[in-house]
């Protein structure tokens, strides 16, 4: 049963995230992310990281995706246009180069590509998987989670600096730019 | 169970995926989405392992793997909607300010 669940997930997975670098139009790039990250959480579901797996639906499927969606609607992007020979070549160079990263990919993995061993008895059965990557992460690696803290806040910060725009336009030029210029405060 | 290469051959396919995407596109948006493809098959290699070695500090990297990601789309973005102001466009190719 857990088999098949996971090779039905996996093909969701991987069919959604390549219709995310298919697809012409960026927002239903987007959402076919979100529907990869979605399949992505249960297959972590069935590798018995619930924590995980819930923080990936509400972190990366929530917040992150939102942003994008949100910058996207912003930027007001229709279709993408595309065109011209050199795209074509670099678009060629580009599967070649993917298929080749594939090949050895393959080339090494192809001695293990027997099954390998299946997983060993789940150890946060008894406790339950949160509680302890609660503990392990308020104990070992207390130090590495304030840190945490502090990236997040250099980011916050960075992200102000960066979406307020620039203050000392001349007059004449600020009046256009400056129905932009507001909104960004918000990105 | 899942055998071990399933899941690795999975977050192979998945890095190859993310890859290509930024090989191939020119909106720096989808490039994005596609440097977080990535990022997520790290993170499906860390969950793996962590499961087969039977410890849970694979499981407390993704933790810190998702800050930073967090982290790193938030900058991101406010950066392609700054070019997005100076420029008029998203397009990576259309981007070239630095060539001489």
């Amino acid at each position: 049963m857990i088999p098949l669940l996971f090779v039905a997930f996996a093909a969701v997975l991987l069919v959604s995230s390549l219709l995310v670098i298919l697809h012409r139009n960026p927002v239903t790039s987007a959402l076919f992310l979100v529907l990869a990250f979605c399949a992505l959480a249960a297959i972590y579901l069935l590798l018995h990281a619930e924590f995980i797996g819930l923080v990936q639906v509400v972190v990366y499927a929530g917040a992150i995706m939102v942003l994008f969606l949100f910058v996207i609607m912003y930027l007001n992007l229709g279709h993408d246009v595309e065109g011209g020979v050199t795209l074509l070549l670099r678009r060629g160079l580009g599967w070649l180069l993917g298929a080749a990263l594939v090949a050895e990919g393959v080339l090494l993995l192809r001695r293990g590509l027997a099954p390998g061993p299946t997983a060993p008895p789940d150890p946060a059965a008894v406790a339950g998987n949160t509680q302890q990557v609660g503990l392990l992460l308020y104990s070992r690696y207390l130090f590495p989670f304030e840190i945490t803290s502090v990236l997040l806040l250099v980011a916050m910060i960075g992200v102000i600096v960066i979406a307020r725009g620039r203050r000392e336009t001349p007059p004449a030029a600020a009046a256009p730019a400056d129905e932009a210029g507001s909104p960004g405060e918000d990105a | 169970m899942i055998p071990l290469s399933w899941l690795l051959l999975l977050s192979a396919l998945l890095f190859t995926i993310g890859v290509v995407g930024v090989l191939v596109r020119r909106n720096a948006l989808v490039i994005f989405m596609s440097i977080e493809l990535m990022l997520n098959a790290a993170n499906l290699a860390f969950v793996t392992f962590s499961r087969f070695l039977n410890t849970l500090d694979g499981q407390i990297f993704v933790f810190f793997v998702m800050t930073v990601a967090a982290a790193e789309v938030a900058i991101g973005l406010a950066i392609i909607v700054n070019v997005f102001r100076l420029k008029e466009t998203v397009y990576v190719d259309e981007i070239n300010l630095l060539k001489g």
